[in-house]
Formats: structure tokens, sequence, C-alpha cells
């Protein structure tokens, strides 16, 4: 499966070569990131960057930015040596790269955060601020993004903010773009503007590295795509030629399973989790769901449809305005984390690193985080070898992969840290999990690990709410959707009968601003007609 | 198991060095604040004959002690990623309150030294509401308290001195000599405090949720752990330490000064830094802090014996802070 060698180059003949990687090697002390690496940009074409977390994509945005210098090998950039040496000199020499992380100013305007560091001068010590919205409004017309120069970047939503970034990059006239997991965080629609921006910047001479983990966007808009893995070239294929499960089999070293269906038929068991009448100041609206028990439950929806706020209200985080839980028929307050914990409810936040991990605390600090104070002491004294062998047992079971319980959480890769949050909760023992993106920013073969982790757990009598913005994995892994949009449950399906088309149905359904709608979902006259209309709403379907 | 353990192999690889970079690298952190403090050490026993004795040893212990004390405290506070600008001037109307409780309305020395103490762990109680739980920045809380301290100092003392002449015990709580000779007491007292906080920040709930807090504040919350309730302990703890601190220095002057007292924040906060703890929060320690304590009071006393003027001193330890604290940052940059 893997080419023979990095050779399966195309002849340079046809086409000048845009970007050529020639057998660059990186290495950190004890560790070679980067071996013999070969990579090839063709003039005029979109290629697609894949492999797993810490294939070496980022070692080598680094080497390319001359944030990194490279150890052995060259690059060559239309023909000629390539050797930057800061990320401002690569962007002079024609390289502009896009991180995931944005590096925008909130407080600053558009225009401001486009010419950061070269804003037109009026004198000597004045900016010119007419000029600056002037230049920054042609820059805006010329790539046709949809901002505004003087709109404050912080009000921006996630998708405009990186239209910025975009135009501030492009705003250098680079021939080579590269995009580092650009859509991350958008939704379809957004996906789409910035596809057709790509599109708009390809020329014969110019080229776009696209970095991502969303298979079926690189059929869409990739012409080629290279895989790396562990540091080294394993091969490229035309994307038309070419399909998924040989790139991922690829990127992995093995052949990955197919599609699997829900284990078990969780039909007709006891409700644990009663959520009825729910609503928030800031978005829900009479949000009601059950969750029984052994199953998991999917939320589906579109970005900002209210599925984190849900989990946030259940678990205490955000303020419930009206609405109410019942654990197991009774009804239970929750006004902070902890009540929630307490009644061994878990929430597994979709941002690990900010809300789910202490980053720079050890594996074992972490796994025994939730549970440490009704399991790992007595009278205030921690029972360090206690929570050790807990933490080795889960480190086991969960297949976590560490060196010791001793290492710092941040250097574990994204699976084996949405592992190590997973097994906190476990050894807090809770009944009620909710997963918010259990799989977002984790690679292909570590998401296998994670839906046959939740399969397990759900077999074994947990109840599991999972939000998902990735559909096939919500179909996949679901025994019932819920669907939400604008706040609202919009609708709840059977596993049997929900297809991509009956959930995006429900997902874009707009009751506040299109009455058909409203009148799908029974909400003619003004909501708030309590619970119970969850059950109501699903049968008319 | 095998099939994927092959293909990460690299990174575990990885993994593994950065692992025993970590530990090396704390063990670095200790043995360069060491390090310097030796060096310091060894500087003055050479520039000057009369910095190595006993006697002049003794007298950096026994001016360590009321630093060695605030830092302690404050120790927790920053490790959360707060800050409690509020000791120094909290130190002396803890002080103040002693002087009230003992010399004006004769209460006895030992619970006069115990209201004092919690009367510290008060003021700790509020600057732990005010940041946990109205949420105002730690720096402006405790700043705030730093005023309303200073104020009430001198309100209750009618800005005079109050003099302990005539409880000769609450004096030998720091300049008496329990053990050996010429040892003071006050040394004994940072000692056991010292491990007191050390026990308390390696081997408790309270010590393990300082450090959690001070990581990730909301990742510790959303883990089910009522952190505002656990910040509020952290800081009186710091405030209990304060009123510790309040009672050695009217100890030791034999007063309770009640213009005093600022300026004291500062020093301790320099000693916890030097000590190595981060300013970010999530890391630190009680032995770095008295090593960092340590240097500080070496070096005043040594400057003192050359005969190089206070305003110089200053200058010299505004430096050794700065040196201090880019080390530590170079040092965490190059591994």
């Amino acid at each position: 499966m893997e080419d023979a060698s990095p050779a399966a180059r195309p002849a340079d003949g046809e086409r000048p070569l845009l970007l050529h990687v020639e057998g660059v090697g990186k290495s950190f002390p004890g560790v070679k990131a980067l071996e013999d690496m070969h990579i090839d940009v063709r003039a005029g074409e979109v290629l697609a960057l894949v492999g797993e977390n810490g294939a070496g994509k980022s070692t080598l945005m680094k080497l390319l930015s001359g944030i990194y210098t490279v150890d052995e090998g060259r690059f060559f950039l239309n023909g000629e040596p390539y050797e930057p040496i800061s990320p401002k000199h690569a962007q002079e020499l024609g390289i502009s790269i896009i991180h995931q992380e944005f590096n925008l100013m909130p407080d600053l305007t558009v225009a401001q955060n486009l010419f950061i560091g070269r804003e037109p001068r009026g004198s000597r010590l004045f900016l010119n601020e007419r000029r600056l919205n002037a230049r920054a409004q042609e820059l805006i017309e010329r790539l046709h993004l949809p901002l505004q120069p003087k709109q404050l970047v912080g009000n921006l939503t996630v998708a405009k903010q990186q239209m910025v970034e975009i135009g501030k990059a492009l705003s250098y006239d680079p021939k080579l773009l590269i995009m580092d997991e650009p859509t991350a965080a958008l939704n379809d629609a957004e996906v789409e503007v910035l596809h057709g921006l790509i599109r708009r910047f390809i020329q014969p001479d110019t080229g776009v590295i696209y970095i991502s983990h969303r298979m079926d966007e690189l059929r869409r808009i990739s012409d080629r795509i290279t895989v790396i893995r562990d540091g080294r070239y394993v091969g490229t294929r035309e994307t038309r030629e070419t399909t998924m499960k040989e790139v991922i089999s690829m990127m992995v070293g093995r052949e990955i399973s197919g599609e699997v269906k829900p284990v078990g038929v969780r039909q007709g068991r006891e409700v644990v989790l009663e959520v009825s009448g729910l609503s928030t100041k800031e978005l829900l609206k009479d949000v009601s769901f059950e969750l029984r028990k052994g199953e998991i439950l999917g939320f589906a929806g579109l970005m900002g449809a209210g599925r984190t706020e849900v989990a946030r209200a259940v678990v205490g985080a955000d303020k419930i305005d009206h609405g109410t839980i019942k654990l197991n028929g009774r009804e239970i307050r929750v006004h902070t984390p902890a009540d929630a914990a307490r009644h061994r409810i878990g929430y597994l936040s979709e941002d690990r690193k900010r809300f789910g991990l202490l980053l720079e605390q050890e594996v074992n600090a972490n796994i025994g985080l939730s549970a440490l104070q009704e399991r790992f002491q007595s009278y205030g004294w921690v029972k360090d070898k206690v929570m050790r062998a807990t933490s080795k047992e889960y480190v086991g079971t969960l297949r976590i992969k560490t060196p010791s319980i001793a290492q710092t959480a941040k250097n574990l890769s994204g699976g084996n840290q949405q592992k190590v949050v997973i097994a906190k909760w476990l050894v807090k023992d809770c009944d009620v999990l909710i997963f918010d993106e259990p799989t977002r920013g984790i690679d292909v073969g570590a998401k296998e690990e994670i839906y046959r982790l939740l399969n397990e757990l759900a077999q074994q009598g947990k109840s599991i709410i999972m939000i998902s913005s990735e559909l096939p994995e919500v179909l996949r892994m679901s025994h019932r959707i819920v669907v939400m949009s604008e706040g609202r449950v919009t609708g709840t399906l059977e596993a049997d009968e929900a297809t991509q088309e009956s959930v995006m149905h429900y997902a874009t359904l707009r009751p506040d601003e299109n009455p058909e709608d409203a009148a799908e979902l029974g909400l003619a006259e003004p909501a708030m007609s309590g619970a119970g209309t969850t059950e109501g709403r699903t049968e008319e379907t | 198991m095998t099939a994927p353990a092959v293909t990460r192999e690299p990174q575990e690889h990885r993994t593994g060095v950065e692992a025993v970079g970590a530990g090396l690298r704390d063990r670095l952190q200790q043995f360069l604040a060491f390090a310097s403090l030796i060096v310091i050490f060894v500087f003055f026993s050479i520039a000057s004959s009369s910095f190595l004795n006993y006697t002049n040893v003794t007298a950096i212990l026994f001016s360590t002690v009321v630093i060695g004390l605030l830092a302690l405290g404050t120790t927790f506070v920053i490790i959360t990623g707060g800050i409690d600008l509020s000791i120094g001037t909290g130190m002396t109307l803890c002080a103040v309150m002693s002087g009230v409780l003992i010399v004006n309305s004769g209460v006895p020395v030992l619970i006069g030294v115990i209201g004092a103490v919690l009367f510290g762990g008060l003021i700790g109680l509020i600057n732990g509401f005010n940041v946990a739980v109205l949420g105002i920045p730690p720096f402006i809380a405790t700043l705030a308290m730093m005023l309303v301290a200073q104020g009430l100092a001198l309100v209750i003392s009618d800005s005079t001195p109050i003099y302990f002449n005539d409880a000769p015990s609450y004096i030998s709580i720091s300049t008496g000599h329990l053990f050996g000779v010429n040892f003071p007491n006050a040394v004994l007292v940072l000692a056991v405090a010292a491990v007191i906080a050390a026990v308390v920040l390696n081997k408790t709930v309270l010590g393990r949720y300082t450090y959690s807090i001070g990581s990730n504040e909301e990742a510790t919350a959303l883990s089910g752990i009522n952190t505002r309730r656990w910040k509020m302990i952290i800081y009186t703890l710091a405030g209990l330490f304060t009123g510790l601190a309040g009672v050695m220095i009217s100890a030791r002057l034999a007063s309770a000064q009640p213009g005093t007292g600022l300026g004291y924040e500062l020093q301790a906060i320099a000693a916890v830094v030097i000590g190595g703890t981060s300013l970010a929060g999530g890391k630190g320690t009680i032995v770095g802090t008295i090593i960092g304590a340590l240097i500080i009071s070496v070096l005043n006393n040594g400057l003192q014996i050359m005969t190089i003027p206070q305003e110089w001193q200053n200058v010299i330890l505004g430096i050794v802070i700065l040196v201090a604290v880019y080390a530590d940052m170079a040092r965490k940059r190059a591994v």
C-alpha cells in the first residue's frame, strides 16, 4: 500500500513545480519529527495534505514558515532554493500560512487587523485611518470577502474571523497558500464560501496546501492528496482516482473497518434522564428529551443550534431559566457542575484543552480529579497509592497511550487526551455521560477507538448523550437522534428512520423566521407550551 | 493493541523523552534557585569577613521569618493563578489586633495570638469571597483590601504604636530561645510553618485543588469541584499565614507599628517568584519559596554588611528578580 519510494512524483516536464520538498528531515532531541520528506505542489492545484496527529504536518508548516530551520534536505519554490528565516520572510518569498488558531486582535477592526504592522502613516508618527480603511475596502472587494473594514473582529463569527485571516494572508499576494484545518469550526454553508475563495485564488501560477481531517471535503476541493505518516512520506493520489478508504488506510497504515451500526437496540428501557421545558435567557426554548439507560442519544444540529448550551445547562454550567431535570424519576436541582457530578452526570466538553484537561498536570492528576474527594482521600489527606493504582488501571483498560501516568497531559495526542477525560468521569462512576464533539480534532484511527469505547460504555449500562456536528458520526453511533435548531428541539428520530436528509430537514427548520416551519413544529401560537410537546412533534412526522 | 502501537511509535517516543525532560526541569528549577543561593552566600563569605559566623547566619534566618511566612501563604494564592497584595498591610492590621487584644484588653497571650491569626484568616476569607464569589479580579480585590487594612490599622490603633513591654511571653515568641544558644524561636516558627505548608500543598486535597485551579480553573469546575469554595479556603489559608506574620513581626519589634507593612507584600511575592512559582498559576513549590525568601534576606544582610547603602540594595534586589525570572524563562524555552 505504501509507495516503494517517493520517486512516484510526476516528471517535472509537464507543469512547473510550485513547491518541491526534497528529502527534508528535522530532529528534536531524541525524536525524528520528519525524515526524508518529499512533497510536490504543482502550480494551479490544491494539494490536500493528510496524516494523523503527530504525523509531522505541523513541523512541516513550521519549517515552511521559517519558525524552524531544516536539518537536512531542501525546499524549492518555483525552482529556486527556498530558505525562509522567519514567518515574515516566508511571506515576502511568497508563502502564506493560515494556522488553525487565529492570530487576530479581537478589539481591533477588520481593517486594523488586515494591515497590522504595515499601517499607512499620515505623517511619520500618526496613522492615517481613512487610508487604512480604503485599502482594506479595496482588498475586501478584490477578494469578495463578506466583511466591512470598520467591523470589530471580536464581534464576527468564527467563519468571518477566518476570512480576515485569509484576507491578511492573501494581501501579501502569496504564490502558495497553506491552510491548516481551515474548516474545523465551520458549518457546511461556510465551508462552501471558503472553498469558493480558494477556487478564486487558484491561478496558473499559484497553489494551495490544504490540511484537513474532514475526508468528504478533500474530495470536493483538492486535486491530489498526499499522505504522510510518522514523519515520512507515504504516497500521493489523484483525488478523482482514489477512495477515502484508501486514503485513510494509508494514513493509519492499516485497513479500517467500514460502517458500523449502533450496537443493540435500547427500546423500552427505563428513562434515566428526563429534561422538560428547559429554557435559558440566552438561547434555549422549551427543550425536552428523554435519555434511556444504556442508550447513545445523538444531538444533531447546525452550529449555534444550542446543543452545547443544553449540555451546559443540564450540568449546571449555565443558568436555567425554566424547566425541570429528572434523574431516575426524581427531580434534581443543578446549579453548578459540582451538583451534576454529585448526581453522577459528567460533561466532556468539545474544547478539551480549555474545559476538560489540566494540560500542565500529570495524567494521574487528571484522571483522579473528579473523584478525588470521594475516592482518594481520608480526612483531607490524598491517598496517593490508591489514586495511582486506579489511574494505571484505567490507562490500561481504556488503552491510553502514555509512557506513564506521570506524563504531562499536554504531551498526549488528541485521542489519548480524550480518553483521559473519559477516564476521569469513569473513575467518578458517572451514569450519565455527555460527550460534546467527542472526536473533534482526533485523527481517524483514534476516532474508531473512541467509537468503540462509547459503544462499550453504553453496553455496560451507561447512558450517553453524544453531541456531534459530523452527521455520519451521529447516524452511525446513535440509537436515537435529537435534532435542534435555533435553541429548540425540532425533531427526535429513531436510528432506523434517521438519514442524512431527515436530520438535515429538522436541523434547518427555522421556526422563528419561517411561519411554515413554526406550523410544522406546532408553534403557531407563542411557545412555552411546556413539557410533553416533543413527543407530539415526533409523532407528527 | 499491537497494530496501533506500531503506527504511533514515534509519538510515544517523543512523549517519553518529554516526560524525562519535565522531571529534569522540575529538579533543575530547585537546583537553579538553590545554586544561586549558594553562590550569593559564598560570595558574601569571601567579600566580607563578618558575614560567615553563627551570629550573622542566625540573624539572616531571623530576618527571613516575616517575609517567609507571608511568602508561604501567598505561594498557595499564586499557584491558583491569583495574587494577594493585602498581606503586607494585613499583617500590620493583625499585629495591631494582637496589641488591642493583649495589651489594651488584657486577654491572655495565647488567646491573643490565636485571635490575631484568626483575624488574618478573616481578612483572607473576605478576599476569597470577593475573588471567588463576587468574581472581582484578585489584583483589584486584594489591592482594595490592602488599602482597607492600612487604614483600619491606623484607625484602630489611633495611629500610635502599641507596645508589648508588659507581655514578655509575647515577645519571647519571636526572640526567646526554646532550643540552644541564641537560636531565636521565630526561626522555629517559620520552619514549622514551612513544613505544614509543604505537607498541605503536597499531601492534601486542598493542595491538589490549588494546583488544579491554577492549571485550569474552568476544567476543574466542570470536573465537579466547587472551585469557589476551595478558592475561599485558599485565600483564608493565606490570611492565616498573614496573621501569624503579624504576630511574629510585632513580637520581634515588641510593638505593633500601625504605619508600617506596605512593601512587605511585594517582597513576599518576589520571594515566591524567585523560588520558581509561576504567576500564571499551576506551578510552584514551598521549598522554592523558602529558598527565594532566603535569597532576599542573604542579599539584604550581605549588602548591609558590605555597607552598601539601602537605596542600592533595592536596585540590586530588583535586578536579582529580573535575572531570576528571566533565567527561569530562558531555561523553559531551551528545554
